[in-house]
């Protein structure tokens, strides 16, 4: 194998695996096999990475305030004034955690643990505008992103975001609520088409009493359990939750369904159903080690054919990290950043649904395309910006509160705002050799071959910076 | 370029003469906004649950003076429409359209098992979802997909903001965000912009490079249409100041300038009126009015009122009792308003909400909202309405 064509592979494996590569790196482990590069991406999330944003002292004693101020019947002026202000705090504090995600993301040494937390935040798809419950979420996602599968569900299954999410709290002994037993198997397991309406009935009946206590902790409620037997895939017992997860992690659809998740994820949108059964094989086989899965994935022939590289649209987190950390972009009010994933269409802890962000060409309409080839030249050239897009429907009760944000949201001129960034130019153009030319500057930045129309247009091109904000304002920076 | 220029050059007259049913053939020579092929839709979204209640309030029903101590708009300020209903005082400006028979309320329009999250429901909404089943695509971006005769340009469907919602897009088609129609133009003429496109024949496959390519092209070729046929157009009619009339005014001026685009999406935010409710919502109920108002008489004046259906939803309706802080909660079923110059069914097209027969302190759905959506893709869009709502849905004839 030729280095260049090892310096092509390595690049797509960052570019799918993480969110892309300095040029040093690249150079670097361009002269390994790529077996070892991708042992080295499987083994570099040893330290604990938990983001620890939300202060859980804090967070539960606003909890516990809060609880109290609901339960009042007639509350005071004052107490409504508290209850406001915990939930604009509460509010304030998801923002930056948003921030902090995001930040981490764009400085991280361990690339392929962030991006498979990004994947399991779109599976395990959760809303909670409590932030210690979303960083909680997010924390064992990210624990558990590459470890045992098994783990993974349970402990997502236990946090307090995925029971309040999906309605688990109401899950009682005589009056079972479903909707966690049917997302556990329509979204997050079996997939639609594997399992009866009577499955999800009786499953539904076998996590009954898994809820939390005030502190946010998982706590099984014994009187609220029905522990009758129950029948689940013809099998018949006294299951608890922990089996109704084990019979369903027995069925090699669970494994399917996961891998050409994965597969849609890291490969290709169109899944190749032999690679993904190959895939599922292996998964199962490796009783649902993550890791696993994921380095017979990095290491398949296929993942490194033409059809697989350069072909997949960015997701918007994808973009916005890839660009920030190639270029050493500092955000002086990361608050933009928030406005660029909502008007991109993925504001992170806010997925559409239970089903997380559809991806692939959905992400792509004339103005998100349109801002897309802009956002190159407002945070790498520091532009003005000016949109507003539009309010998330939970912002809805702030902007109801307070009645000039109303009139901001309805008015008719909205002030511009400068997306206020920094990129570290001197430290980006030190990373690159210094005989670079304009074009070979192309070849890295893009994940598309090159056509001659690109060619003939960075050719001429004097500077390497304008080159780099040409492309990075391209179609085919899009696709990675 | 001018118009005739841009018409010719795309092939566009010729394009519009298959539209003519065969029947109509010796007609074929008259314009075709005469033949009006292209009724437009309106979508209007309130977003954040509007108290559909105090917007057509229920004044004949003691339940309402009794759940509703403290917002109870009182019966000497309610703009009688019937003995049971009539109009918050804010919408004093709808008066005039409801008496010219231009607006049909339709009471209790909701979905079974209704979820009270505004996320989650407004999915539902946009989707046409039942209320367990994720879609990804919009109920409009479905009617784009199904390349219909009069949905096949890229200016379909215009959504008048910054971003696209989830309402107009489909599998393979998408409507446009297009808020400043100008701002667009330059946009896609910047000589970055064309020289990325220039001479690119290359890229247009069906993969995700063409894709972007395509929508690029769309992009540019629908903003110099937009822009240049409705450069041209000058409103004569005065709006008020505000956001959401500015929305409807681009509206009008697409329209008024014939515009071929179908279906246009507008939004006014802020209705989750928890806390001292009437201020708040008599303050967008009153935008609402004075621009919807303005908007239909501009389309009056320019013999398009008749082409135009308008509909409002939001994405709940709010619980019958008022709440501890002279607010609402989220609740089920709300009214939905439609306005055009064509109603079948003016005024009030079925019985008030029924206060005395709740579903835990909520008001019990009559209509399935897809039967309006379903009425609207049958009647209006000449669609198939099962083509694009996953079933059939009986239709209504409020039109």
């Amino acid at each position: 194998m030729s280095a260049k064509d090892n310096f092509i592979k390595v690049k797509h494996l960052y570019n799918r695996a993480g969110f892309g590569i300095s040029y040093p790196d690249l150079n670097k482990l361009s002269k390994k096999n790529i077996n070892k590069v991708v042992d080295g991406l499987l083994q570099e999330p040893s330290k604990d990475g938990a983001i620890t944003l939300a202060n859980d002292f804090e967070s539960r004693r606003q909890m516990l305030v809060q609880a109290g101020l609901y339960a009042k019947k007639d509350p005071t002026d004052d107490e409504k004034k508290m209850r406001r202000e915990i939930v604009q705090m509460q509010n304030a504090v998801s923002r930056d955690l948003n921030i902090a995600w995001v930040s981490k993301m764009i400085n991280t040494d361990s690339p392929l643990q962030e991006k498979m937390t990004l994947f399991w935040h779109g599976h395990f798809a959760c809303r909670n505008s409590n932030p210690m419950y979303a960083q909680q979420l997010n924390n064992i996602q990210r624990q558990h992103g590459l470890g045992s599968f098994r783990m993974l569900l349970l402990e997502v299954s236990k946090s307090p975001a995925m029971l309040q999410y999906l309605n688990n709290q109401q899950n009682k002994k005589g009056k079972p609520n479903e909707n966690f037993a049917r997302e556990l198997m329509e979204l997050f397991t079996l997939g639609r088409g594997n399992y009866t309406e009577n499955d999800i009935k009786e499953s539904a009946r076998a996590f009954t009493g898994w809820t939390y206590d005030k502190d946010g902790t998982f706590f099984f409620r014994k009187n609220q359990h029905d522990d009758g037997t129950k029948t689940f895939f013809g099998k018949i017992g006294n299951f608890e939750g922990e089996n109704i997860i084990d019979i369903i992690l027995d069925k090699p659809e669970t494994a399917t369904f996961i891998s050409r998740k994965i597969y849609k994820f890291f490969v290709n949108d169109t899944p190749n159903e032999e690679h993904v059964k190959e895939l599922a094989n292996h998964f199962y086989n490796a009783k649902y080690d993550i890791s696993e899965m994921m380095r017979k994935l990095f290491t398949a022939d296929w993942f490194y054919s033409p059809e697989n590289v350069g072909t997949k649209i960015k997701s918007p987190a994808e973009f916005l990290i890839g660009l920030s950390r190639e270029f050493f972009v500092t955000y002086n009010k990361p608050q933009v950043l928030i406005q660029l994933q909502s008007s991109l269409g993925q504001y992170l802890f806010n997925p559409p649904n239970v089903a997380g962000w559809p991806g692939g060409q959905s992400w792509i309409d004339s103005s998100s395309l349109m801002l897309r080839m802009r956002i190159p030249s407002l945070v790498l050239n520091d532009g003005e910006i000016d949109f507003s897009g539009k309010a998330d429907p939970e912002d809805e009760a702030v902007i109801a509160m307070s009645r000039t944000a109303t009139t901001m949201a309805n008015n008719t001129k909205k002030p511009k705002t400068y997306v206020n960034a920094q990129a570290d130019w001197p430290k980006f153009l030190d990373t690159l050799p210094k005989e670079l030319t304009p074009v070979e500057l192309t070849e890295f930045l893009l994940q598309p071959k090159l056509n001659n129309k690109i060619t003939r247009m960075v050719a001429d091109n004097k500077g390497l910076r304008s080159t780099a904000i040409e492309i990075t304002s391209m179609p085919e920076y899009q696709l990675c | 370029m001018n118009r005739r220029n841009f018409l010719r050059n795309t092939g566009f007259v010729a394009a519009g003469s298959l539209f003519v049913p065969a029947f109509m053939k010796p007609l074929e020579a008259m314009a075709l906004d005469e033949l009006s092929l292209y009724k437009n839709l309106v979508v209007v979204q309130l977003s954040g649950g509007n108290d559909g209640l105090n917007t057509v309030v229920p004044f004949g029903n003691d339940i309402y003076y009794q759940k509703r101590k403290g917002i109870a708009i009182k019966p000497e300020e309610v703009i009688k429409l019937n003995d049971m209903q009539g109009l918050n005082p804010n919408m004093q400006a709808l008066q005039e359209i409801y008496d010219h028979g231009w607006m049909t309320i339709i009471n209790d329009v909701g979905y079974p098992n209704p979820d009270r999250s505004h996320f989650r429901s407004m999915d539902i909404w946009q989707t046409g979802s039942d209320s367990n089943q994720f879609l990804s695509t919009g109920w409009i971006g479905r009617y784009l997909d199904s390349n219909c005769q009069t949905c096949k340009f890229p200016y379909t469907a215009i959504e008048v903001d910054d971003s696209l919602s989830l309402a107009m897009k489909g599998q393979t088609k998408k409507g446009m965000a297009v808020k400043d129609p100008a701002a667009l133009y330059r946009n896609t003429n910047e000589p970055f912009f064309k020289a990325v496109l220039k001479s690119d024949k290359e890229h247009l496959d069906e993969d995700n490079l063409g894709y972007l390519y395509k929508t690029m092209i769309e992009t540019q070729s629908s903003a110099s249409y937009i822009q240049n046929t409705s450069k041209i157009y000058q409103s004569k009619s005065t709006y008020p100041q505000s956001g959401f009339a500015n929305q409807l005014k681009t509206v009008s001026k697409f329209i008024s300038s014939g515009l071929k685009t179908r279906v246009y999406y507008v939004s006014l935010s802020g209705f989750d009126t928890h806390v001292n409710q009437i201020n708040q919502q008599g303050n967008l109920l009153k935008q609402y009015s004075e621009g919807m108002a303005a908007f239909l008489k501009d389309l009056k004046s320019n013999n398009k009122l008749e082409d135009t259906l308008v509909v409002t939803f939001s994405e709940f309706g709010r619980r019958v009792e008022q709440n501890a802080s002279n607010g609402t909660d989220h609740g089920t079923a709300n009214n939905m308003f439609v306005f055009g110059g064509r109603l079948k069914k003016q005024g009030i097209f079925n019985s008030a909400p029924n206060l005395s027969d709740l579903d835990t302190g909520d008001l019990k759905y009559q209509l399935d909202f897809r039967q309006v959506y379903g009425t609207i893709l049958d009647k209006w869009l000449d669609v198939n309405n099962a083509d694009i709502l996953n079933k059939k849905f009986n239709t209504l004839d409020f039109i």
